[in-house]
């Protein structure tokens, strides 16, 4: 009971201080879009992997790959065909939502370790395809003069709109997210996480449940693509390399792959090792610059990822539960709590 | 599931095989529809297909290790690629230093690697076995690390490692002869490729011979149907599974020290190689070697050529057949061509 309600107290302060974050200049408008924006649409893209971790039990490697679909798509429908900005959005994001359909059709009786297997190589077949298609994208990829108005146009002097942007669509992810787990769909895709065979007897259609699953997964991640081309002002092949399939990946896995608010809190720790391993890491003793050093932000990424799935593999946020719910026994009232007392003395 | 998807199946399977007859006839029309003669394309062809097998024989090397982990412990080594890449800079650096002649250091880097990939094992993933998703998870992190350190030492330039000097320079083939003008001479094709496919075929047969005729092969075709049962029965399941990883890891350093002399050492070669090992054991079937060598056969042979035989502003798209590949596989064999349901 105490334990739920410091939950919910914490949120509505993070929540409100989110809001609050640009009218008060707490933060200088670097932090506010490198740290702020960034983890708040990478919190998206984490969030795709997620829902489908969590409720479809599918582990997937392709979320980048497919936010990139989206990303390419509306640049490229800009920049090379002189679309308007809003058209071509919805374009992108119905591209990706397709093809994150096609992969789940084709992916739709692959379980477990095979289906991370094969989205790995369905993401790392999208790079080499805008690696190497000069039509869509080449090495260099595409670069915008500015995103659309409502977002600030150009984002990169004027961060604070587009921080809004992205805040009102992680909420909006959020919420649907925790809607769609409670439909007779999301239901019957925990079921089918459980015991396909059960459900398949039962009449569902459970090939079909994990393919649209998977094309949820997609809208999801579609909208942190357009938030990433908004953000970055360009999309290029490196975008969706397999570095950046790893690190959408690892944030889901450090936040918590059954826990759908740490993605964005995995995805703040990441923007904030992306942006201050440079400067903190400088300090480092001379013998320790090579391996550990202010370039190596990846290595510490990684030891990061890696002790997470060594120790706890329920995330931070399992972890953060766990406590919590360690604390509640160890000074919970007598009565209720006699039985666990011998156990954590 | 239903008979609308079996029909479905059916017309994906249908559809792959016409897709896969009308390549063979294409490539077949382009190779000898000009005649067999010297200005035919018939020498382009031959050249295009043994580089092709060139390819194939080392995805087969890498692959096969991949393969043999996975069949034996259910690993997924997602860290597969940087020992990869890891054997090809060991090979470069013994070479660049010259503590030893180029077979040695190819030798050293083969075990080397091994070893290696049998400390990562013992250290991450002896205590988690069973665990199938987070030992996948542990490699992808263990990968990505790799994949910094590698670049902090070696640093992003591209590196070659030069071939002995008995093995520098072309084969003549003695077929195919121009006569006078400046193309003057035979059908010719690095020696060294050939020494590729040949460690390909040793590869091959020695794995067979190590899984059919000794202890260890019978303990490791055990643990792919029952590693519990063998376990059970009194063996030493874990040497097995230690060795099992050495050698695969070592089957991943001798690709890497090869493919270094006729393909470009650089940081990102071991995410594009952990892509043809996933590749080639999803066509061909986790854990089966037979499946290994069709699948790394398949994908050396789309990859040298496509770019070849499409037409000349379609070549961009040669990647898009590779992932048509595994569609069509997928869709009629889930497990792939030879992979069994676990």
């Amino acid at each position: 009971m105490t334990v739920a309600w410091i939950n919910r107290g914490l949120a509505a302060a993070i929540l409100v201080f989110l809001v609050l974050v640009p009218p008060l200049h707490v933060l200088s408008e670097f932090n506010l879009s490198q740290v702020g924006t960034r983890s708040l649409w990478l919190g998206i893209a984490a969030a795709s992997v997620v829902f489908l971790a969590a409720n479809g039990g599918m582990v997937s490697l392709g979320q980048a790959a497919i936010y990139g679909v989206a990303g390419f798509t509306y640049a490229d429908l800009v920049v090379k065909v002189g679309w308007g900005h809003w058209p071509a959005i919805f374009a992108g994001m119905g591209t990706a939502i397709a093809f994150g359909l096609a992969v789940g059709l084709v992916a739709r009786r692959t379980t477990g370790i095979y289906f991370l297997m094969l989205t790995l190589a369905v993401g790392v077949i999208v790079y080499y395809f805008y690696l190497q298609v000069e039509q869509v994208s080449g090495q260099t990829g595409l670069h915008l003069d500015r995103a659309p108005a409502l977002v600030g146009g150009d984002t990169i002097s004027h961060p604070t709109r587009l921080y809004y942007a992205a805040l009102i669509l992680s909420a909006l992810v959020y919420v649907f997210i925790r809607y769609l787990v409670r439909t007779p769909f999301g239901i019957a895709l925990q079921g089918i996480r459980d015991d396909p065979v059960r459900m398949a007897s039962l009449g569902y259609n459970v090939e079909l449940h994990r393919a649209v699953a998977f094309a949820v997964g997609a809208a999801i991640a579609s909208i942190a693509g357009i938030l990433s081309v908004f953000f970055n002002l360009q999309i290029s092949p490196s975008s969706i390399d397999i570095n950046q399939t790893i690190i959408v990946l690892a944030i889901a896995v450090v936040g918590g792959l059954t826990r759908l608010e740490g993605a964005w809190i995995a995805a703040l720790l990441y923007s904030l090792l992306f942006e201050y391993t440079q400067p903190w890491a400088a300090h480092l003793p001379g013998v320790l610059q090579r391996p550990l050093g202010s370039e190596r932000y990846p290595t510490w990424l990684g030891l990061l990822f890696l002790l997470v799935v060594l120790a706890s593999p329920g995330g931070l946020m399992g972890l953060w539960h766990s406590g919590l719910e360690w604390v509640e026994r160890r000074f919970a009232p007598r009565g209720g709590g006699a039985a666990q007392v011998g156990e954590s003395a | 599931m239903t008979w609308r998807v079996r029909i479905a199946d059916s017309a994906g399977a249908a559809a792959g095989l016409l897709v896969l007859a009308f390549a063979l006839a294409w490539v077949g029309y382009k190779a000898f529809g000009a005649g067999f003669g010297v200005n035919g394309g018939v020498p382009d062809w031959i050249r295009v297909t043994l580089s092709g097998l060139t390819l194939a024989g080392l995805y087969f090397v890498i692959a096969s290790g991949f393969t043999l982990i996975f069949g034996l412990m259910r690993v997924v080594n997602m860290a597969h690629g940087s020992l990869y890449l890891l054997g090809a800079y060991a090979a470069f650096e013994f070479q660049q230093h010259q503590f030893v002649s180029w077979g040695w250091g190819v030798v050293l880097s083969t075990l080397l690697v091994g070893f290696f990939g049998a400390v990562m094992h013992q250290l991450f993933l002896r205590w988690n076995q069973g665990q199938e998703l987070r030992q996948a998870l542990i490699t992808i992190a263990l990968a990505f690390i790799f994949g910094d350190q590698m670049l902090a030492y070696f640093g992003g330039a591209q590196h070659y490692v030069r071939p002995p000097d008995a093995l520098e320079g072309n084969a003549d083939l003695g077929i195919f002869c121009n006569t006078g003008g400046i193309f003057a001479g035979c059908l010719t094709f690095p020696w060294f490729r050939f020494v590729a496919i040949g460690a390909a075929v040793v590869v091959a047969l020695g794995l067979v011979v190590v899984l059919k005729k000794t202890r260890f092969g019978m303990i490791v075709r055990g643990g792919v149907d029952d590693g519990a049962m063998v376990s059970a029965l009194g063996v030493n399941i874990q040497a097995a599974n230690a060795l099992a990883f050495f050698i695969g890891s070592a089957l991943a350093g001798l690709g890497g020290a090869l493919a270094g002399v006729f393909l470009v050492i650089a940081p990102g070669e071991d995410a594009d190689f952990l892509l043809k090992a996933l590749v080639v054991v999803i066509v061909g079937g986790m854990g089966s070697l037979g499946g290994a060598a069709l699948g790394a056969l398949a994908l050396g042979m789309i990859e040298t050529w496509a770019p070849q035989y499409l037409p000349g502003a379609w070549s961009n798209y040669s990647i898009l057949l590779t992932f048509l590949l595994l569609v069509f596989v997928l869709s009629v064999r889930p497990f792939g061509l030879f992979g069994r349901a676990t």
